[in-house]
């Protein structure tokens, strides 16, 4: 297979399976599991610390060559969301957000409105800005026309593990957005993360599922092996389906021919 | 003095605290928090100089995972 990588920010990566640090047993964990998924971008959040907190910092933990975005979540609004992703800058965590408004308790679906405000801030301020957003093809577009580095629609409600049920208008944006499509949040299984990359998602995010696995080391490789059949057969180009049958071998020279 | 860390309201009986020894007192590593003073963010550097006012609005924050 030649070279295939994806290219944002300057940055060349080349595993397409992005993984989520957070839920995992230890720090020590989430390391081995970005190590074993080989990936090339991980997310981590901010939060209050609470006086005489562990003196563990989770970035420590991060392999060196793994980039780090940050995550707002937490933020109710644009503004919020701006704060944090400041915050991570003036704290050396780089200018990689992944940008999550949400001010719904119950499915914690994001606020595309205030998503779309923060992203128009945060590129002037020269931020790499990776928009998590339900999935919409209007708002897609304005995203992407701000410049947003990516845009990142939601396969399912997160930490749901129960897929890409957002397929239809994820592949309506696949089809007509130029930046890349990166799905995020729901996928619970490597085959939800296959599925993302046969219909020509650039990538995928994945926590929870690989977080609360029996073995969050080995799932974490299906996924990645995943991603990378499904990107293979998106390269290759997915063979056409018909309704009815369409032999596999020859039609004629059977052995009763002739009897 | 009273200050807000973190949201929660705080009496603080010494008459003169830079942000640097409040971040301290609380067994927090320098290195892995930010600080914002009402609502400003403090570079590292400037810690040791800044002293507390009355009512001032601080925020330690620190790294921690998600997806």
């Amino acid at each position: 297979m030649k070279e295939d990588s994806l290219e944002i920010g300057g940055v060349k990566i080349n595993c397409r399976l992005f993984v989520g640090t957070g839920k995992f047993s230890s720090n020590t964990m989430m390391r081995d599991v970005l190590l074993a998924a080989k990936a090339d971008v991980t997310t981590v959040a901010l939060r209050r610390v609470d006086s005489g907190a562990k003196a563990d910092n989770i970035l420590d933990y991060i392999p060196s060559g793994c980039k780090v975005m940050i995550n707002t979540s937490g933020a109710r609004t644009a503004d919020e969301a701006v704060r944090i992703a400041r915050l991570a800058r003036a704290a050396g965590a780089g200018n990689w957000i992944k940008i999550e408004v949400i001010a719904d308790n119950r499915y914690l679906l994001p606020d595309n409105l205030e998503t779309l405000k923060a992203t128009e801030t945060l590129v002037q301020e020269g931020f790499v800005v990776f928009p998590y957003m339900s999935p919409d093809l209007a708002v897609a577009r304005r995203l992407a026309e701000c410049g947003a580095a990516a845009v990142m629609p939601l396969g399912a409600p997160i930490g749901s593990n129960r897929g890409l049920k957002t397929k239809e208008l994820v592949a309506i944006m696949i089809k007509e957005i130029r930046a890349p499509i990166i799905v995020d949040a729901g996928l619970g299984k490597p085959s939800d993360a296959c599925e993302c990359m046969e219909m020509g998602c650039a990538a995928v995010l994945v926590n929870t599922a690989i977080a609360v696995s029996r073995n969050p080391i080995d799932y974490a490789r299906a996924f990645s092996q995943a991603v990378q059949a499904g990107r293979l057969a998106y390269l290759s180009g997915l063979a056409e389906s018909v309704d009815e049958a369409r032999a596999s071998s020859p039609l004629t020279g059977f052995l009763r021919d002739g009897d | 003095m009273r200050i807000k860390v973190n949201g929660m309201e705080e009496e603080i009986s010494e008459k003169m605290m830079t942000l640097q020894e409040l971040v301290i007192n609380r067994g927090l590593s320098l290195k892995q928090v930010v600080v914002e003073v009402n609502l400003q963010i403090i570079p590292r550097e400037q810690w040791p100089q800044i002293t507390l006012q009355d009512k001032d609005s601080i925020e330690i924050i620190s790294f921690v995972g998600g997806g």
